[in-house]
């Protein structure tokens, strides 16, 4: 319901939909990202481009090197080789703590809202350029409190949209996992970023708040950002994903439109192959098994 | 048994300079452990460069402010040795190199080849004349009965509480902005911190070397009223001002300058009861060392319940911290 109000967008490609295909000003190009962990390889992507301005889902089994393949684009982890780049600015080596000024922010698997600092603490810090960060204008607070103040203002107008007002002078350890999940989201926007990136935004969300989260992230787009997310609701990929692309043992298996994506028995066969318990998508009714898959795989 | 003198002696405690000099030291670690989660081990190697670097100065005729700044530019050198290699790296890192540079400074400070520079093991004395004659305080006696103190005694009180003070109102003002909240952001979760674009290498080296710097001024302060001894740098000391701080409140202002305070007081008293037990013949089976040495036993007892049972000190918020970095 939600995302329709924001409405699905075609990603317009150049050339077949398919593994590493080419996107039309695409936001972020990656080129031979190889990432190895002692023997295995986690990751091994040799193109990949993500469409500006769209909603892209990064899917997979687990284990097939998303979350890794996030950690490497934004710099919290070091590829063996390769090299990205978002908006024509070379990533490859980069601190994760400069991506944000470029417009770059992500969120974490396991939420990182800091426990121990109220919701509106949360928000604060995360602006860019606080004049108050340094350590010596710090101990004047007449040099940062009117630009403390409009942080402020503008946190409480972020939180009123996530319904996380009221939460605001509570310590972020006394927040639901689904609120903790909308605040790090909410946090992430303090950042004012163009690209958002967002890891799992789903896992452990009660479904009273599902709702509230497609809709925020349907949002992000209508505001003008790209968003990336990890996911392994196919619920959620449909409803609100433009563009999916698909992920096993390191490499990209699949690219193109949810609704041809999930019905690629290539990517069928990925998620049963580690997923011989068939907790994702068949049982729910979600993804068809085809009838040909072998009674060995299940 | 007196107990009038032994309240007496306690009361004296509260004010004295190696008090204040204590507490100095527990608001640096504060800033450390308290405030951004650095594990510094070595307290004492802050204080142990703050002293030599204010006496030896001092001794080779130097004005007194050229040696506060070297006590201080000893500080920072020592933070930047230690924090350069091992900021980047998991906390127990510093904890590491920390508690083994207190002690390699130690050793080499008290070596015999240094005793022309730096005392050796017979440690300096008569460092503080210059200090002495900074005094305002006109010659005479101040306080009340037993609690009074000539002018030089005065000026060491009147000046280590004030920079205590002044070191207070320092860390309230850091803490409650935006650089203070990014810093308990560090300590809760450095890749946040990273991810919102906070460079936490700088700022866990900033608190490293202000806290650092708090350590030398706490060094100076505690050789102002005695010799420098370098058997007072040892792993014990690092302990002591770690009991103040916990005892206290890790991320309070109140909690290392009470802590201390507190610490002190008990000693103090402690010492005057078991001491006049002692004397008065109710307690034969131990001799007068083996009775200050049960105080520090006591002290190790008092951490360990205070870990189990107040985890958070006198003043700290158990919401806000527990031991949990």
């Amino acid at each position: 319901m939600a995302s329709k109000s924001a409405g699905k967008e075609a990603v317009e490609i150049i050339g077949e939909a398919g593994p590493g295909c080419k996107k039309q000003d695409p936001i972020i190009v990656a080129d031979h990202v190889k990432k190895a962990f002692g023997g295995l390889v986690a990751v091994d992507v040799e193109h990949i481009e993500i469409p500006r301005n769209r909603i892209t889902a990064l899917i997979g089994p687990n284990g097939a090197g998303k979350s890794t393949l996030f950690n490497l684009l934004t710099g919290f982890d070091q590829p063996d080789s390769g090299e990205w780049y978002f908006d024509g600015t070379p990533l490859a080596g980069r601190s994760p703590h400069t991506l944000p000024a470029l417009g770059l922010v992500r969120t974490f698997q396991l939420t990182k809202v800091l426990g121990l600092l109220t919701v509106m603490e949360n928000m604060k810090l995360a602006a860019r350029n606080q004049i108050g960060e340094k350590i010596l204008p710090s101990l004047f607070s007449w040099l940062w409190r009117k630009q403390d103040a409009e942080l402020e203002i503008k946190a409480g107008e972020i939180l009123a949209r996530f319904k996380l007002f009221e939460k605001k002078e509570d310590f972020a350890a006394s927040l639901s996992g689904g609120q903790r999940k909308l605040l790090e989201m909410a946090r992430a926007l303090m950042v004012e970023p163009r690209l958002v990136m967002l890891d799992e935004p789903m896992a452990g969300v009660n479904p009273a708040l599902t709702e509230s989260l497609l809709h925020h992230i349907a949002d992000l787009k209508v505001q003008g950002m790209t968003v990336l997310f990890v996911e392994h609701d196919m619920a959620m990929v449909r409803n609100i994903a433009d563009w999916v692309i698909v992920m096993a043992e390191g490499k990209l298996v699949a690219e193109g439109e949810p609704e041809t994506v999930l019905k690629n028995p290539a990517v069928i066969d990925a998620y049963l192959g580690s997923h011989q318990d068939v907790d994702l998508g068949v049982a729910t009714g979600r993804v068809t098994l085809p009838k040909s898959t072998p009674a060995s795989e299940r | 048994m007196d107990f009038g003198l032994i309240l007496i002696n306690a009361l004296g405690e509260l004010i004295s300079p190696t008090t204040a000099a204590y507490a100095l030291a527990a608001i640096g670690l504060s800033v450390h452990f308290g405030y951004t989660g650095l594990l510094n081990f070595g307290q004492a190697g802050y204080m142990l460069v703050g002293a030599y670097g204010f006496a030896m100065p001092s001794l080779a005729g130097w004005p007194l402010w050229s040696a506060f700044l070297i006590a201080i530019g000893m500080s920072l050198l020592l933070s930047v040795i230690l924090g350069l290699p091992t900021l980047r790296l998991r906390a127990d890192y510093l904890a590491i190199v920390t508690i083994s540079s207190a002690e390699i400074l130690r050793f080499v400070v008290s070596s015999t080849s240094l005793t022309d520079t730096t005392g050796g093991q017979q440690g300096l004395n008569g460092f503080s004349a210059s200090f002495a004659a900074l005094n305002p305080i006109p010659e005479g006696t101040y306080g009340i009965g037993l609690l009074s103190y000539n002018a030089y005694d005065t000026w060491v009180r009147v000046f280590g509480w004030g920079l205590v003070a002044l070191a207070g109102l320092t860390v309230y003002l850091l803490m409650r902005s935006p650089w203070g909240r990014t810093l308990k952001g560090i300590r809760e979760d450095e890749d946040a911190a990273r991810s919102l674009g906070k460079n936490t290498f700088v700022f866990k080296m900033q608190a490293l070397v202000f806290g650092g710097v708090l350590g030398s001024l706490a060094g100076v302060l505690f050789i102002l009223p005695r010799s420098l001894q370098p058997g007072n740098y040892a792993t014990t000391l690092t302990f002591f001002v770690w009991a103040i701080l916990l005892l206290g409140g890790a991320a309070t202002i109140w909690g290392p300058i009470v802590g201390s305070m507190v610490f002190w007081v008990a000693l103090s008293l402690t010492q005057g009861i078991l001491f006049g037990a002692i004397e008065a013949g109710y307690a034969d089976f131990m001799s007068i060392q083996q009775a200050a040495q049960i105080r520090f036993i006591l002290v190790g007892l008092v951490v360990m319940l205070l870990v189990i049972f107040r985890p958070q000190g006198f003043f700290g918020n158990k919401k806000e911290l527990s031991f949990g970095v």
